[in-house]
């Protein structure tokens, strides 16, 4: 286990939030939380073997938020001074006054225990933004051009690096210190078809993992088979036949299933977008608390589950931004929806029947400049734990398609209907493999296609994957988070033929 | 004592001991509402100085982003990119650096903004909420504004300055039931011209025009997608013009068998898309910053002087995103991009109502929503409607219908429009709040939109 950067240590946590949370207790605040980030990024771009672009940076500031007479106001500066911790106070002070005009539904905080002095740190060996930087030219140069030897046309990699520091404290005692890395490696070869004109791309199903450097080497994923078989794979996508559009069967893998779980049940299932918090950007949800443990989700087969704890989750934390300690809990069972992500708020209001009133733990700020909001949990679809391996699915299959990898995806605003695109798409015959097929695109309402799931693979079959970017609120922020999941049978999906929809 | 971003960047550049150095200071200020429920939910006041750096070292370079507030946190990041580029190989984008001279305003202070530039409107929301409440509705919005002051010094020269006012305005609105949803929105510099009580009457028009709900099915629509509608897909077609990408084969500007469509009609004539940073009402940066190179922009380019560019002119391609590097390649000019974006069609007149008022039986959007690509080749998009499909049977709106999924390529819509309206100020409901909000369409009114399929969304 890593320790806490030393460096994020030596800057004046304890002093600053002192200062800040004592001029705020000046005004009478009910509530009062300071929260010292540092996020340092590397991002490194590698195209045809030579370095396009790399670029270092650090996000290093602080941020008070306080409730006063039931309205928020929220602040952050960058200089690490008493003074600047006063001014952020107050201005926060000033925010708050300025929002009560506005705030008709006081707010109001769910309680938490105190957690004084605590540390936590994610599960990982080697940060990545140790590694020389020379070395990681050198991997993703050659990666790229071992894609090229192999028959494409072009072929890009990159690698996002991130380590997140994070120093929490309130009125109410708790200060908390924590650290976390993740990092995402993606490699796509390009190739065309001379005598066509056609193009295409092929990217590897490879995940980010909440977890530092060793991921890349030790056999976390098979980088060296699926770079060695990219480049035939893509050449046999531009040759195959275009998809007949119309209803198939579906055997979905982990890669391209994770995807779907984030649009259609972890965002569904954010308490805050089903009370109407994010309405006017990202949308609400067709999973209202009116429907708590009578909406049939999906079959008897599905299994959701919300976990802040999971080793190497993106999500994963030991305590979100709001001091609530990291928990897992279920958010669809036998097919039922049966749980929601909380934040304090919510939880005081709402969280009395879903988890005693205490929230779980779904608040997040991406930066020392956002003021946290509820995010998503590492949320992922269980395993059956006897269950077949991809082929056993593939073997129950007449007539359908085989998924693999993810491309593109939109959801509506409230989580009814979906499009999702993929890397690969094997027609399935009689049970078996029989090729590629190109311009798939699968298409549903949610309830109906997870009641359309039949069975679920094994845990052979369960990967964790998950994003690094997903997107919410105003102004808008970035959060990572990982989708476990099995690879699925769903039956009778619609399927376009995208080749078709564009042009009248 | 507060250190002046122009002592950030002298500071940068004296300290570096690579061969050339390139510094950008982005001095920011941002303030921001947002309500839900017809209440404030949140809400901030933000500040903050992200120092870029980037070494230049033999044919190498390395860029080194950061919060800074001293000289000393600007000292850190200069020593760790001289370090990243002694050690970086080749870069391919390499280049003289853009010379220069120090610009008359580049000693002046940053801009600021504070949360002082809602009063009008924060007031205006607080009465709005209250009425909404009294009269059955729902809000729900956003309101932003924020000041960033660029500065820019390299070792050949070049002191520049540049002051970005960006704001923005969205509300939507909603039937106490759920049942029926409008939207809202634009871009502003300075909030002098946004009123929150016009916001929320607007929004019950719209509701008004939804009291009759109409069921449809997917298919092909005479549709009228209005200007808000037409940035959220034009912006997608802007950032798919790189020129590198077209050249390697992979965009739909590229020409079958190599090499990028210049000169090729691919839109129906008439029809310009094009930049221009003095563009009246969406002004912005002179000249080109890059804190890395990426396929359409390069460190090396950095200062460089942007002109007003027509990506497409009278149909046919006639720039794409590109470096000086690229452009050696290509034979054509370097043309970075540009901060805003421009949709003329010649001898076009009148909005979208206008527009519609000439179908008889049609549908009128408001505002597309999480918008993909599907294939590049062509441009395929995917993505929604979101808050008000209006039917128009002889040229009058008779109702709301349900919300769609559509599937539609950009380019391809810009050669099958049947009618065009004036080109005015319209903000991406997708792209506008966080990456592209300077932008200026027409309504467009398309014969036969692709509505994929249905979506239950309210």
């Amino acid at each position: 286990m890593a320790d806490v950067d030393p460096s994020f240590l030596a800057l004046p946590l304890q002093r600053l939030a002192q200062v800040a949370l004592g001029r705020a207790r000046d005004f009478g605040v009910t509530h009062a939380d300071f929260r010292l980030e540092r996020n340092r990024l590397q991002h490194l771009s590698v195209r045809d073997g030579q370095l396009e672009g790399a670029q270092d940076s650090e996000d290093l500031g602080f941020a008070v938020r306080v409730l006063l007479d039931g309205a928020w106001g929220f602040a952050s500066g960058v200089g690490l001074t008493d003074d600047e911790a006063v001014r952020v106070a107050e201005t926060a002070v000033t925010v708050a006054r300025v929002a009560a005009k506005m705030t008709t539904v006081p707010v109001q905080l769910a309680p938490e225990p105190v957690h004084r002095d605590v540390t936590w740190v994610s599960a990982y060996d080697v940060n990545p933004l140790d590694v020389p930087l020379a070395d990681k030219v050198a991997l993703l140069g050659g990666w790229t051009r071992e894609l090229v030897a192999g028959g494409a046309d072009h072929a890009a990699g990159m690698l996002q690096q991130v380590q997140e520091n994070k120093f929490y404290a309130d009125l109410a005692g708790s200060s908390i210190t924590q650290q976390r890395v993740w990092l995402e490696p993606v490699l796509e070869a390009y190739a065309s078809d001379p005598a066509t004109g056609a193009f295409d791309s092929m990217a590897s199903t490879c995940p980010p993992f909440g977890a530092g450097w060793e991921a890349l080497t030790d056999g976390s994923w098979d980088f060296d088979t699926e770079r060695a078989e990219l480049p035939g794979l893509l050449r046999a996508k531009l040759a195959a036949p275009s998809v007949e559009p119309g209803r198939y069967d579906l055997v979905i893998d982990a890669n391209n299933l994770m995807l779907t779980i984030h649009e259609s049940v972890g965002h569904a299932t954010e308490l805050d977008r089903a009370l109407g918090y994010e309405a006017s950007y990202a949308g609400t949800s067709f999973a209202t608390p009116d429907h708590l443990g009578t909406l049939q989700y999906g079959s008897p087969a599905m299994h959701v589950t919300g976990d802040r704890t999971a080793r190497r989750g993106l999500a994963t934390v030991g305590f979100d931004d709001e001091g609530v300690e990291g928990q897992s809990w279920d958010i669809v069972r036998d097919g039922v929806l049966v749980g929601y992500q909380l934040d304090r708020s919510m939880a005081h209001t709402y969280g009395a029947a879903l988890n005693g009133g205490r929230s779980n733990g779904c608040a997040y700020a991406d930066s020392p400049g956002h003021v946290p909001i509820q995010r998503m949990a590492n949320v992922s679809l269980q395993p059956d734990p006897d269950g077949p391996d991809t082929a056993g699915l593939i073997g129950r299959v007449e007539r359908g398609i085989h998924v693999v990898g993810h491309k593109s995806w939109s959801i509506d605003m409230q989580r009814y209907n979906f499009q999702f695109t993929g890397q690969r798409f094997y027609a399935i015959e009689d049970g078996e493999l029989k090729g590629q097929l190109r311009d798939v695109a699968y298409q549903a309402t949610t309830t109906d296609f997870w009641g359309s799931l039949e069975a679920v693979g094994g845990p052979q079959t369960y990967v964790l994957g998950g994003v690094l970017n997903c997107g919410k609120a105003q102004p808008g922020q970035s959060a990572p988070v990982s989708h476990g999941t099995p690879s699925a049978l769903f039956r009778d999906v619609n399927v376009l033929n995208t080749s078709e929809e564009g042009t009248a | 004592m507060t250190v002046r971003p122009q002592q950030l960047v002298e500071h940068a550049l004296e300290t570096s001991t690579s061969d050339a150095c390139v510094v950008i200071v982005e001095d920011s200020t941002s303030a921001n509402l947002r309500w839900a429920n017809n209440t404030l939910t949140t809400n901030g006041v933000m500040r903050s100085t992200d120092v870029t750096v980037v070494a230049f070292a033999g044919g190498g370079n390395a860029s080194v982003s950061g919060t800074a507030a001293t000289t000393a946190q600007v000292a850190a990041l200069v020593e760790a990119a001289d370090r990243a580029a002694a050690l970086a190989g080749e870069a391919e984008d390499r280049a003289e650096l853009v010379a220069g001279a120090a610009a008359a305003d580049f000693d002046d202070a940053p801009a600021e903004t504070s949360i002082a530039v809602f009063d009008e409107v924060a007031g205006q929301l607080g009465e709005e909420f209250r009425r909404a409440e009294a009269e059955q509705r729902i809000l729900y919005g956003f309101v932003f504004h924020e000041m960033t002051t660029t500065y820019v010094g390299s070792s050949t020269g070049l002191r520049l300055r540049h002051v970005q006012p960006t704001g923005h305005y969205g509300c939507t609105g909603k039937d106490a039931a759920l049942t029926a949803s409008a939207w809202v929105g634009g871009a502003t510099r300075d909030f002098s011209d946004v009123s929150a009580t016009r916001m929320a009457e607007d929004l019950a028009t719209r509701l008004g025009w939804a009291s009759r709900r109409l069921d449809l099915p997917a298919g092909r629509y005479d549709t009228v997608l209005p200007p808000t509608a037409v940035a959220d897909l034009m912006i997608d077609a802007y950032w798919s013009a790189g020129a590198r990408t077209a050249v390697d084969g992979q965009s739909v500007f590229s020409r079958p068998g190599g090499g990028a469509r210049f000169g090729e009609q691919v839109v129906s004539p008439g029809v310009r898309l094009a930049s221009d940073p003095t563009y009246a009402g969406l002004e912005c940066a002179p000249f080109a910053l890059a804190g890395a190179s990426s396929d359409r922009t390069s460190v090396y380019d950095n200062g460089l002087a942007l002109a007003p560019t027509a990506w497409l002119d009278d149909g046919r391609l006639t720039a794409l995103q590109q470096t000086r590097r690229t452009a050696a390649e290509t034979g054509q000019p370097a043309t970075p991009p540009i901060d805003n974006l421009v949709l003329e069609v010649d001898g076009s007149t009148g909005s979208d109502l206008d527009l519609a008022a000439g179908m008889d039986d049609g549908l009128l959007l408001t505002c597309l929503w999480y918008i993909r690509e599907v294939d590049p080749q062509t441009m395929l998009l995917t993505g929604l409607t979101r808050d008000g499909v209006y039917k128009v049977e002889g040229g009058e709106i008779v109702g709301a219908v349900n919300n769609f999924r559509w599937n539609e390529s950009p380019v391809d819509l810009l050669r099958r429009f049947s009618h065009a309206g004036t080109t005015v100020p319209a903000f991406s409901r997708e792209w506008g709040e966080d990456m592209f909000s300077r932008t200026a369409m027409p309504a467009l009114r398309v014969p036969d939109f692709n509505m994929s399929s249905v979506s239950q969304a309210l």
